[in-house]
């Protein structure tokens, strides 16, 4: 992989460690909030069904994950267990694609109408 | 002689296959660990293999592992390792090089990554231009003023961990120095200077442990140049100049 790619994966890791900085405690402060009286999935899925200022939010939230967990992990394979190469970053990026799909659907699952 | 309080050596002998060898010094007012390793050297055992030149922290030769942190022995008091204590004074050669006997290891690989990193001055004046002038004052030449004091003993590449974990990472004083270089408006290998320390093994491969900052005898703070050299790359690969 060249220079610059390793560099600029080193930079999209840090910039999406600064998202999920945010993201995570607004998700932990909102459910905290929202979870204080009880709450069943009917109540939270009348709230989140067709809010689209929240469904942005996830949607952020799991693509910088996407970005983030799988850059992590191909750092891991390389200094622990000096895995790297071709194959490596194929199943790092299928990594990326599954996580991807899998958040966006779930985001999909509450959000839409 | 019998009151003379001894102090409770323990000193490497062999190759990368070895054992410690116990041995015992008198102890003397503010003795150097240098002082003690001269001693069993010239009165107990002259097979002993060591490296020292100047003895006064300006060369860089006479790194060791003592008591398990790598230190400059020639600056390194015995009462500042021992406090009270008669020992053990456990003596080894520097960690992540080879050993090549007793306490001397293998500098080579170390001195070698200097080059990889291009930790070397490219001129870009001939004789007939003027002197550059670089001010002092400026933010460049104060960056590079942080770092420049390093005298390559190699203590702070025996603490790093990543070094231990991967043996192609550039290191502590190699991407310190070419810190120094990227903050020299003279220099005119920026560009392959920073293509060089970027990447695989390079400065990003950095954990920021902070053992190399925290081990340094000249007081340097290596995390601080490579977190330099971590902004200075990222901004070049933006711009498509790595």
């Amino acid at each position: 992989m060249s220079v610059r790619t390793e560099t600029l994966l080193w930079l999209a890791q840090r910039l999406s460690a600064m998202l999920l900085g945010v993201f995570v405690l607004v998700h932990l402060v909102t459910i905290l909030y929202a979870m204080h009286g009880g709450l069943t999935a009917q109540e939270i899925l009348s709230r989140t069904q067709g809010n689209i200022g929240w469904a942005i939010f996830y949607v952020l939230f799991v693509l910088a994950i996407a970005v983030h967990a799988p850059i992590g992990l191909r750092n891991v394979l390389t200094e622990w267990l000096h895995v790297r190469g071709r194959a490596a970053d194929v199943l790092l990026t299928t990594l990326a694609v599954i996580l991807s799909v899998w958040g966006l659907r779930a985001v999909w699952a509450v959000f839409a109408q | 002689m019998s009151d003379t309080p001894m102090i409770q050596v323990r000193v490497w002998r062999g190759t990368e296959e070895g054992e410690l060898r116990a041995y015992e010094v008198p102890r003397r007012p503010s003795q150097t660990v240098l002082d003690v390793v001269t001693y069993i050297q010239r009165e107990l055992d002259e097979t002993l293999s060591y490296r020292f030149a100047c003895r006064v922290g300006m060369c860089g030769s006479c790194a060791m592992n003592v008591n398990g942190v790598a230190r400059w022995t020639c600056r390194t008091h015995v009462d500042k390792v021992l406090g009270g204590a008669k020992g053990p004074l456990e003596l080894a050669p520097l960690r992540n090089m080879p050993v090549v006997k007793d306490l001397v290891c293998d500098m080579r690989g170390f001195f070698d990554k200097w080059a990889k990193a291009r930790g070397y001055f490219e001129p870009t004046a001939t004789r007939r231009d003027d002197f550059a002038r670089v001010s002092p004052e400026s933010k460049q030449r104060r960056l590079a003023e942080a770092g420049i004091e390093c005298i390559g003993c190699g203590v702070c590449y025996a603490s790093c961990d990543v070094v231990t974990w991967r043996p192609d990472y550039l290191g502590p004083a190699a991407l310190n120095r070419a810190w120094t270089l990227v903050n020299d408006p003279r220099d005119g290998a920026q560009r392959a200077r920073l293509q060089a320390v970027a990447g695989d093994g390079g400065c990003h491969a950095c954990h920021t442990h902070v053992s190399c900052t925290e081990r340094c005898p000249k007081g340097i703070a290596p995390t601080a140049s490579i977190a330099g050299l971590k902004r200075a790359t990222a901004m070049a690969a933006l711009k498509g100049d790595v």
